[in-house]
């Protein structure tokens, strides 16, 4: 399958093929940290969120949260992966001055999750399956500063301890699109299943990403990892630019050296990382602290039965109420737009009415303005009436869009909107005759012109739209129109 | 019961019933052992002595008497190692690399037996970071035993890791002392010391506060004069602490009221592997002794098999080493603890603060487990360790089908002069011969003083019981006491020094 | 297996413990005195036999989802070596 979606690299040697895998971290959302009782929200005054735990004093010990343990069983099941019911915690040892205990609690040989699979939805509609290898449980680190003073490094341990789930992909992208659609889709589950806020700006997802290269057909790579990447764009950037790098250097006759790099946004670059290169032996063993985490299968089964329904089970029911697949995927994207359109189809909209609103209308809207469904002004029962009367014939899709700007600016009803500035689409017959006749009296020629070339009937039909103030119904001004002027029906 | 002259002379039930009785006031029985701590300092038992807070903590406890309110240990004074963190008291852990360090908080162990009315005297020496078996690890120096070899002034080491703890024991410089074990750290010093030292089941006591050493070993303790005041300590000190995952969600029994139940019908397992070559005739005479005292008062003695026993101590030295290389990465000179001077990088800051730090032992025990952890070797090394744990364990499960409670020797020779053995490390490891193995088991152990060596030196006899069963361990460790009737105790020799 | 004065120095870094030069060489006799001891434990067969991590039989404890702790900057730092404003101190840390 891979190789009708490759979006081959050319070189001088001929194509190259991009191989991508994820490793991607996100916080779990809870009130307080993975093994102690201090808490997780961002942004607090420096180490006022730190327990003797988590600054690892000496004697302190490790108690695990029990909503973590939940929170990455329900993350497993969004990602359809196989949930092991005994899993260890291991230490992983290494010298930080954001790692306080001098080694970070992670599972390393018994992750919680097994193999699971993520599907990405491509632009040209095209879906790939993305192998998930397994999703494990560990403490993030806390923050060093490194440029308030010229000599010294301010460490603050807040985020010491947070929960967080270390998902990692099988190497089953091809590009920097997919990988970027992989993460978008992995954010739009755990937001779904309210186990990640997937908030790139606050840390709470970072992605390392594995880039390596072959020739078409070729065995795999030796592999980068690009460490810390936390946005859709610098991930892009970041494997664009690293492919790039290893077919020059292989293409010059040299060989890539597995690594760790740093992607650097300003210069758009990924640069070696010398300093953490030198000795990479974490002794992992299991964390003689915490006994082995053994779950009950009735637990597993009490959650699979609370998730809510998720972004690809979502988008076949979209499309089954008679959406296009573009639609759909769009309206699942994000659970909160998801909802919002559901919200519009409780409110009484029709499905492909309120999608194609959405979409052709609002959004857009949204979009200009810099705000996401949840900020918008509009609400959801708002926009739904706006459809509503659309489709019934109370309103014409120009005077949709008037009314549209009148609850964007100043709110209020849109019923009431309508009703109070008399914007109902006029119907009656009689009414839209008079307006087309008086058209045709005031402009001869143009009848004249129309009678030789029917497109003209256009003009009309705006003119006479303009002398009712939009309200009349578009297909009677036509149908009327066309019978005034001698043109055939339709067309 | 007749009550000494000289306070510091109770045994601590003795102690408790004349408190309770009113006979002598908690701050008059506390200001007695202050006296004698201040006096015994030629033995180095105490990193810090708190004189204040233990006046201060004794009228309180008389206050609480006067008003009828009585704990458990209401108004008696303790000794605690100095690998318990205790609030607003210096904690060191025996190390440099801790010597300034204050805790903020209280460990598990200690606030019960604050919470039951124990006076803390102050925090005794100990091998740096526990690791050791003749407290010669200090970096506060090494604890003098408080005994001497019959005609000489040589000095002695009263055993490690809790040595100042069993030297104010068996000098009565406090009632008892808390002690941790994690090879024989409670059980060695205290049969050195004519002591009573008992290293509960893991799980018993929780962790949480204590430095840690070897995390799936460590376990604390209690260090008295009598197997009494063990079975009253041990109660006051265990709970079951939603702050320590391994602590064991069992309720802590009453350890003193079964004491005196007698050893009728109990079946006592004399392993044959305990009978080493080349193991002092005198250790092997004692150890015949215990079993024939426990058989005349109606115990069946049945010997039983070990066949792993011999492994322990090197899967010991192993499996703790790899775990201290991990649980001592946090002093690092950064949040606390000794940070070096002048240094130019952060790595530099490491590693100079550490090696400044720690002692000798601490650093090979690192280097160790360092070691046997690193990529190509954990599975020749830990994970073999491991496996070999599970075979220990099982042969204990074995024995037990045939037995109650396990006799052993708890050391394989007395006390010895201090300096005798640092030069080799493994001659030093071989002390914990016969501890080591109850501790990868996780099973509880107690030492009882046995008698003396022709030098007049104490000898102890361990008993081994199955996972929470320190009611037989501790009964049984009655029926020795009676009838060893050691009553022995140490010259105050250091009073003239 | 036996360790030279590479590997001793080697070990000595990863466990960030500055090693003279002059006591790596007593270091290896040290630590190869202490292998070579254990090194029976290569006697035994351990063939199918399960690694034991702890002696614990009870289901790993867990602690509610509340907050109990922090808001405590004060104690955390009050032993600290280096701390200004509430922040541990280090000497630049260059990545
Ligand atoms: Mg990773
Ligand atoms: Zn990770």
């Amino acid at each position: 399958m891979s190789a009708t979606r490759s979006k081959y690299i050319q070189g001088s040697t001929g194509p190259w093929e991009i191989v991508v895998g994820l490793e991607v971290h996100c916080q779990i959302l809870s009130a307080a940290k993975l093994f102690s009782g201090a808490a997780t929200e961002f942004g607090a005054d420096p180490n006022s969120q730190v327990s003797f735990v988590d600054a690892a004093m000496p004697g302190m010990l490790p108690v695990i949260n029990k909503k973590c343990v939940e929170q990455a069983v329900r993350t497993g099941l969004g990602l359809k992966a196989k949930i092991n019911l005994t899993s260890v915690f291991d230490r992983k040892n290494y010298f930080y001055p954001d790692l306080p205990a001098g080694y970070q609690i992670s599972q390393y040989k018994n992750p919680i999750v097994g193999e699971g699979e993520v599907f990405i939805d491509l632009a040209g509609g095209e879906t790939v399956r993305v192998g998930i290898e397994r999703l494990h449980m560990e403490q993030d680190a806390g923050k060093s500063l490194h440029d308030q003073h010229p000599d010294h490094s301010f460490v603050d341990l807040n985020r010491s301890g947070v929960a967080l789930m270390e998902i990692v992909s099988r190497p089953d992208m091809r590009s920097s699109e997919e990988a970027a659609a992989f993460l978008k889709k992995l954010r739009a589950i755990v937001r779904y299943l309210g186990t990640c806020d997937g908030n790139m700006d606050e840390g709470s997802m970072r992605a390392d990403v594995n880039v390596s290269v072959r020739k078409p057909g070729a065995g795999l790579g030796t592999r980068c990892e690009i460490k810390n990447v936390n946005s859709m764009r610098f991930i892009a950037q970041a494997i664009e630019f690293e492919a790039r790098r290893q077919i020059d250097v292989l293409e010059a006759g040299g060989t890539i050296k597995q690594e760790t790099r740093l992607f650097d946004s300003r210069a758009g670059e990924t640069r070696s990382m010398r300093s953490k290169e030198e000795a990479h032996d974490y002794r992992y063993f299991p964390d003689p602290d915490l006994l082995p985490l053994v779950l009950d299968q009735a637990l597993v089964d009490e959650i699979a039965a609370s998730l809510p329904e998720l972004p690809d089970e979502k988008r076949v029911r979209f499309m089954q109420m008679g959406l296009s697949a573009y639609d759909a995927t769009v309206l699942v994207a994000e659970r909160e737009t998801a909802d919002y359109f559901e919200a519009m189809l409780a409110a009484g909209a029709d499905a492909k009415a309120a999608a194609n609103w959405l979409n052709n209308e609002y959004f857009g809207r949204l979009n200009k303005a810099g705000l996401s469904i949840a900020d918008g002004p509009v609400p959801a029962a708002a926009n739904s009436a706006i459809v509503q009367m659309v489709s019934a014939d109370v309103i014409s899709g120009k005077i949709a869009k008037d009314v549209l700007d009148v609850v964007w600016s100043d709110g209020g009803d849109p019923r009431a909107i309508v009703e109070e500035r008399g914007l109902k689409q006029v119907t009656d017959t009689d009414a839209i005759e008079k307006a087309v006749d008086a058209v045709i009296v005031a402009n001869p020629d143009k009848v004249e012109a129309a009678k030789a070339k029917p497109q003209l009937v256009g003009w009309f039909v705006g003119q006479v739209m303009k002398s009712t103030g939009g309200k009349a119904n578009p297909s009677a001004v036509n149908a009327i129109l066309k019978a005034r002027l001698g043109l055939p029906e339709g067309g | 019961m007749a009550l000494p002259t000289d306070p510091t002379d109770f045994s601590l039930a003795e102690a408790r019933e004349a408190v309770a009785a009113k006979k002598i006031s908690s701050l008059e029985l506390t200001a007695a052992f202050i006296k004698a701590v201040e006096a015994a300092r030629p033995l180095n038992a105490f990193v810090t002595e708190t004189p204040e807070r233990a006046a201060a903590m004794a009228s309180e406890s008389d206050a609480r008497l006067a008003k009828g309110v009585v704990r458990p240990l209401e108004g008696l004074p303790l000794a605690i190692k100095d690998l318990f963190c205790t609030k607003g008291v210096r904690t060191t852990a025996g190390s440099n690399i801790l010597s300034n360090f204050v805790p903020p908080y209280e460990s598990t162990v200690t606030q019960n037996l604050w919470n039951a009315g124990a006076v803390l005297l102050g925090k005794t020496n100990m091998d740096e970071f526990a690791m050791g078996s003749s407290n010669e690890t200090s970096h506060f120096g090494p604890v003098i035993s408080p005994w001497r070899s019959r005609g000489s002034n040589a000095k002695l080491v009263p055993g490690g890791s809790s040595g100042g703890s069993a030297a104010s024991v068996s000098a009565n410089l406090c009632l008892a002392a808390t002690g941790t074990d994690t090879g024989g750290s409670i059980r060695q010093p205290a049969a050195v010391t004519g002591s009573v030292g008992m290293k509960p089941t893991y799980g018993r006591c929780s962790r949480w506060g204590i430095v840690a050493f070897a995390s799936s070993l460590d376990q604390a303790g209690p260090m008295t004069r009598t197997v009494r005041d063990a079975a009253i300590i041990l109660k006051a000190m265990a709970s079951v602490d939603p702050k320590d995952s391994t602590s064991v969600d069992i309720p802590v029994p009453d350890y003193e009221a079964g004491l005196e139940s007698g050893v009728k019908g109990l079946r006592i397992g004399i392993p044959k592997e305990y009978r080493m070559d080349g193991a002092p005739p005198e250790i092997d005479a004692i150890w015949n002794k215990g079993a024939q005292w426990l058989n005349a008062q109606g115990a069946e003695i049945v010997e039983v098999s070990l066949p792993h026993t011999k492994y322990a101590l090197p899967t010991y030295y192993i499996v703790a080493p790899a775990e201290a290389s991990s649980n001592l990465a946090r002093y690092d000179g950064v949040r606390y603890g000794r940070r070096a001077k002048d240094v130019h990088d952060i790595v530099d800051l490491y590693e100079k603060s550490r090696a400044d730090g720690f002692g000798p032992e601490v650093k090979r025990r690192i280097l160790i487990g360092t070691y046997v952890l690193s990529s190509g070797y954990y599975d020749a090394y830990y994970l073999r360790a491991q496996k070999l744990r599970t075979l220990i364990a099982r042969d204990f499960t074995e024995a037990f089908r045939q037995c109650d409670v396990l006799l052993t020797p708890a050391t394989p020779g007395p006390a010895f002069a201090i300096g005798e053995k640092t030069a080799d490390p493994v001659s030093m490891y071989l002390n914990d011969v016969f501890t080591v193995t109850v501790n990868l088991a996780g099973l509880p152990g107690l030492s009882v003083p046995a008698g003396l060596t022709a030098e007049g030196l104490p000898l102890g006899l361990q008993l081994i019981g199955k996972a929470f069963d320190e009611a037989t361990v501790l009964c049984v460790g009655r029926a020795v006491e009676t009838a060893a009737n050691f009553t022995a105790k140490p010259q105050k020799w250091w009073r003239a020094a | 297996m036996s360790v030279d004065k590479d590997t001793v120095r080697r070990i000595a870094r990863l466990a960030r413990l500055a090693l003279e030069e002059e006591r790596v060489e007593p270091m290896v006799r040290e630590l190869n005195g202490i292998l070579a001891w254990v090194e029976q434990l290569k006697k035994v067969d351990v063939e199918g036999v399960a690694p034991l991590t702890s002696v614990v039989e009870q289901r790993l404890k867990m602690r509610e989802d509340v907050v109990t702790e922090g808001d405590n900057a004060d104690a955390l730092m009050a032993n600290a070596p280096g701390g200004e404003d509430h922040f541990f101190v280090v000497p630049k840390v260059v990545e």
